[in-house]
């Protein structure tokens, strides 16, 4: 430790190829082959984007049999606002990102490589692509596509859609999914750059290597995004299985008293601040606490704020990001959103309590084409359990002194998941 | 290992016609919005034709059987 942090100043700028080399060796990716899916099967690498599912699993998934010659996609959108450690890993070390996605190509006997990056940081890639080609590191061309900037385009089915020419938001995968039939109808890999970061010194290192840090089930480290901090937001990296009030004691200024704090992002949930204590940095620790790490985002919330107001603009966000495509979630974010704001600002106009707003939220889980409006319904809920004392508060004596507080969770431009795509 | 089959909605074309409610209630309501409320439970055999003509009745072609083994 640190490992995809090595060599990483807290300021710089992009670590060229021969810095590159001179950090972890040259990879030779003429020959990574098959085998590369045992090595990773061992060592245990499970996906940083969010679901945390295992990488040789779903490796081994891919339709390699078949006459068409599967896709790999570096999955770098980065949708989730309070997320910032994949533009870090794409501005500041794009070579370990694109020897993962040569290496996952190679493994897989893949025709097509594809990076999709917020189109603020495809300069930069194509540049180190271009760097690449002159060395002749990358059997297959590494393509650069810009994916636009909204909440739910890195979801794996927009991705699909977008890099075949249609809007970047979610399809129907229920009778076939991206791995047996996506891009161009090839069967597609599309896997977070964090964890390709990972496979790049999985392929150099080894799976014992990988394994000498993190837990059994999780195996390595993992970049966690830390805001809402007095001190400002750090990326940092730390085992996995860490306890979390470790993590905070890795980056200073972090100690301090806070209301709450949010675990995984706008799709994650509240923890209490005892509880945040208690956590380890595992995504079955997480759940056991009814949130999830999400892509590694932690934001501390301090006691200048209310966190239903925060709670409320994240829901208008959450709402005005879907893609406008399935009742549930048309219906259900528009009814939510509706109700948390009133909680919020007028509490008095809200009859029942929190009761609509939980029912609400049984009526949405799990009824949308993809998980986005699942996110939403684990916000709110945990927002209803771990701030009960605000929420009853309110709805005694109305909205709270905090009002007009500087907001701490970061909304994005405005822009619905359509205009995003128009562009 | 036996044969197991459910219902799947592609939610990203389904309208809310309802008229998959009408004609499998046994396994399909609606939400206050009119759109099918649903679980993935297999469908014993003995609603399976009722299941199927719901499918084939979708007007939108929005819902699916399914076929798994378990
Ligand atoms: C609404 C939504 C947004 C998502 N956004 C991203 C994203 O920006 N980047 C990403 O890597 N994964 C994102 N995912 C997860 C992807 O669908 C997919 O699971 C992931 O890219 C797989 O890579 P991994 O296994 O390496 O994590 C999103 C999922 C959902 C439901």
């Amino acid at each position: 430790m640190p490992r995809l942090l090595a060599g990483v100043e807290p300021t710089g700028g992009e670590i060229g190829l021969a810095e590159h080399f001179a950090q972890w060796g040259v990879l030779d990716l003429r020959r990574v082959g098959g085998d590369l899916v045992d090595e990773l099967e061992a060592s245990g690498l499970v996906g940083h984007g969010g679901a945390w599912f295992p990488v040789a699993t779903k490796w081994r998934s891919i339709g390699t049999r078949g006459t068409r010659r599967p896709v790999v996609v570096a999955n770098g959108a980065e949708g989730e606002p309070a997320s910032s450690k994949d533009a870090l890993l794409l501005s500041r070390m794009p070579h370990l990102v694109l020897d993962g996605a040569s290496a996952a190509a190679a493994a897989l006997g893949a025709s097509r490589v594809v990076v999709y990056v917020p189109a603020r940081l495809t300069h930069g890639i194509e540049r180190a692509v271009e760097a690449r080609r002159r060395h002749g590191l990358d059997p297959v061309e590494i393509e650069v596509v810009s994916a636009p900037d909204a909440f739910i385009t890195g979801q794996e089915s927009a991705v699909v859609s977008a890099l075949d020419g249609r809007p970047a938001v979610p399809s129907f995968v229920g009778l076939q999914p991206v791995r047996v039939r996506g891009v161009g109808g090839r069967p597609t890999l599309v896997q977070n750059v964090e964890t390709l970061a990972h496979v790049a010194l999985i392929a150099r290192f080894g799976a014992q290597w990988f394994r000498a840090i993190g837990t059994e089930q999780f195996p390595g480290s993992m970049l966690v995004t830390l805001s809402g901090r007095y001190a400002g937001t750090v990326v940092i990296e730390a085992p996995l299985g860490l306890p979390l009030r470790e993590v905070l004691a890795l980056s200073p200024g972090s100690e301090s008293n806070y209301r709450g704090a949010l675990l995984g992002g706008y799709g994650g949930g509240w923890v209490s601040m005892p509880t945040l204590l208690e956590v380890d940095l595992t995504e079955t620790s997480a759940r056991s606490w009814n949130t999830t790490l999400g892509a590694g985002v932690v934001v501390l919330l301090p006691h200048s704020v209310c966190p239903l107001v925060e709670v409320a603009r994240v829901v208008r966000y959450m709402e005005r990001q879907q893609a406008g495509q399935c009742g549930p979630c048309v219906h259900g974010l528009a009814a939510l959103d509706e109700a948390v704001r009133c909680l919020a600002l007028q509490p008095a106009s809200l009859r029942g309590g929190v009761e609509p707003i939980l029912d609400l939220c049984a009526l949405i889980d799990g009824r949308g084409g993809c998980r986005h409006p699942d996110g939403v319904v684990r916000f709110v809920r945990s927002a209803c359990s771990v701030f009960s004392d605000e929420v009853a508060t309110h709805l005694r004596h109305g909205p709270c002194h905090l009002i007009d507080a500087a907001p701490i969770l970061p909304i994005p431009h405005f822009r619905s998941a359509h205009a995003a795509n128009e562009r | 290992m036996k044969r197991r089959v459910s219902l799947v909605i592609d939610r990203t074309t389904c309208d809310g016609r309802g008229l998959c409610a009408e004609l499998f209630p046994e396994r399909i309501v609606l939400d206050p919005w009119g759109y099918p409320i649903i679980d993935g439970d297999a469908i014993p055999r003995s609603l399976l034709d009722h299941a199927r003509r719901a499918a084939r009745s979708c007007p939108l072609l929005a819902l699916h059987l399914i076929e798994g083994r378990q």
